[in-house]
């Protein structure tokens, strides 16, 4: 222990006047949520925070250290001093000691964001009086004598469930998630430990990023608060100059550079990959015909040339992203799975997707890149296109066909289909 | 044959199905965005907005019902893996 360290065994510390960290240090965390990796372990912050009438705790910790956590805040308050809980989130690294925190102060309410009430009969089963839930709204306040609380609603940061608390007269914000990292250090405030800025954008990236339509609206309800401190529930509390943080999330939620075209053309990207030249030259079809249609701006990328991380930034802002790939031995190639499997880290939803691609014996690649693209929420609304070896020059037209009705789509410019399922050659369609 | 219409808001596309289809037989071939999960009627990820003919739906069987309220559905909302469309036309979307 150094004397610099704020976090002594047993101890709370004082984050503001009668503001304490209750929270526990877990330093030999290497891997978190499996996505996640720490260099620095985590912690799993908790605070006290004390008014004339009474004490709230907000969030908890890990099971497993429940021991510091009770020890730190027992150190602060008494039980029957407790006059409200909060959990800001429900995941189990903040919710860990909630059952025994409930039992040891059986007077205090429960204050959660109204999409935590299912995750809540998840976590505890059958063991909560309904009665001691307060499913929070804009309107709610928890007076604790001196200062209050209320609460943002901040859904999808990182779960459905997520919301920060607002001590107005202190300009104290609760944040969650949000503005964490998974960075332990017994200097606890970001002016103290040491250099914790990767840590933090690596969790945004990797916790944030594909919720970044959620941390646009979140950041419009925090950036005009009057922010002294903020008291996330991992890594550094920040102290010193905390709209630092607000600011840079803002940074990683904007776009390095302006897509040119978002505002006056829709997006669409086809990425390929060719053995021997005929998924490529499919690609090249597709993209000749997209490219007729006015309003759309193509792009066409090999993916033997390009890495996922780049290609996933792409991916973003686009409004469409077609795959061509061949099947080799019964499956789409592995450039192409590893592109598809990194768009779990930004937002797809809704955006439109379709598949292509030559084949030697069977062709299975395009109906599985189809059923991935639906699984990742994509609309797909046209089947894709699969050609036997070498594309004859009607098959091109085929293809380029394909281009041209998904940039339709694309614009609205395709118009309704009508198919009837009950015509016997509509078992084929 | 009975049968019903159903259309699918976000690819502008109208199916002509045998009356008793459930949406899931259908929405998927051709191509629309709702997405499933467990296709049992208990995970919820399949829940999807009518838009218009509600009426001409099934009720929702016990389990759905439950489903949908675990899942804080809105009104208008119901489970595409569940939904059997009984006649007349039915107007649905994702979400």
């Amino acid at each position: 222990m150094s004397l610099a360290d704020a976090v002594i065994p047993g101890r709370p510390v004082a984050v503001a006047p009668g503001v304490h960290w209750v929270g526990a240090l877990d330093p030999e965390m290497r891997q978190f949520d499996i996505i996640l990796r720490t260099a620095n372990g985590t912690s799993y912050n908790a605070y006290a925070v004390r008014g004339h009438n009474g004490v709230a705790v907000i969030d908890t910790v890990k099971e497993d250290f429940a021991g510091d956590f009770f020890a730190r805040l027992w150190a602060c308050c008494k039980p029957e001093e407790i006059r409200a809980i909060v959990l800001n989130h429900l995941e189990p690294d903040h919710s860990g000691a909630l059952p025994e925190l409930l039992a040891a102060a059986p007077q205090a309410p429960l204050y959660i964001s109204r999409p935590a009430l299912g995750m809540l009969k998840g976590l505890l089963k059958d063991g909560l009086d309904p009665e001691r839930i307060v499913a929070v709204t804009d309107d709610t306040r928890v007076e604790l004598g001196g200062r209050s609380l209320r609460f943002l609603p901040t859904p999808y940061l990182h779960w459905p469930d997520t919301q920060c608390t607002w001590v107005e007269e202190d300009g104290l914000l609760f944040s969650g998630d949000v503005f964490g990292c998974h960075f332990c250090d017994a200097r606890l405030f970001n002016d103290r430990a040491g250099d914790f800025r990767f840590s933090f954008d690596y969790y945004y990236q990797h916790i944030m990023r594909p919720f970044r339509e959620f941390v646009l609206q979140a950041l419009a309800l925090i950036e005009p608060l009057p922010i002294r401190l903020i008291a996330p529930a991992h890594g550094p509390v920040l102290r010193d100059h905390p709209q630092t943080y607000v600011r840079r999330y803002r940074q990683l939620a904007e776009p390095l550079l302006a897509n040119e075209a978002a505002g006056r053309d829709k997006t669409l990207l086809v990425f390929y990959i060719s053995a021997y030249g005929n998924t490529a030259r499919m690609a090249q079809a597709v993209r000749d015909g997209a490219e007729g249609v006015e309003g759309v701006r193509v792009s066409l990328y090999d993916l033997v040339g390009g890495e996922p991380g780049p290609f996933a930034d792409l991916i973003e802002e686009a409004d469409g992203l077609l795959f061509g790939s061949p099947t080799i031995n019964g499956d789409a190639v592995k450039p192409v799975w590893d592109l598809l499997s990194s768009l779990t880290l930004v937002k797809v939803k809704g955006k439109l997707g379709g598949a292509f691609g030559s084949y030697g014996w069977s062709g299975e690649a395009v109906g599985l890149i189809e059923d991935r693209l639906r699984g990742l929420k994509l609309r797909v609304p046209r089947s894709g296109v699969k050609v036997k070896l070498i594309p004859t020059a009607e098959e091109l037209a085929e293809c380029a066909g394909f281009g041209r009705d998904l940039a339709e789509q694309l614009v609205g410019r395709a118009g309704p289909r009508h198919i009837d399922f009950t015509a016997p050659q509509a078992l084929s369609a | 044959m009975p049968k019903a219409q159903v259309t699918f808001e976000d690819i502008e596309v109208t199916v002509t199905v045998p009356a008793g289809t459930r949406l899931i037989e259908v929405s998927e071939k051709v191509g629309a965005g709702i997405t499933y999960g467990c296709r049992e009627g208990e995970c919820g990820t399949c829940m999807m907005k009518i838009v218009g003919g509600s009426e001409n739906l099934a009720n929702p069987s016990v389990l759905e019902d439950k489903v949908l309220k675990e899942n804080f559905a809105g009104i208008g909302n119901r489970l595409a893996c569940q939904a059997q469309v009984l006649g007349g036309h039915v107007v649905v979307r994702p979400g």
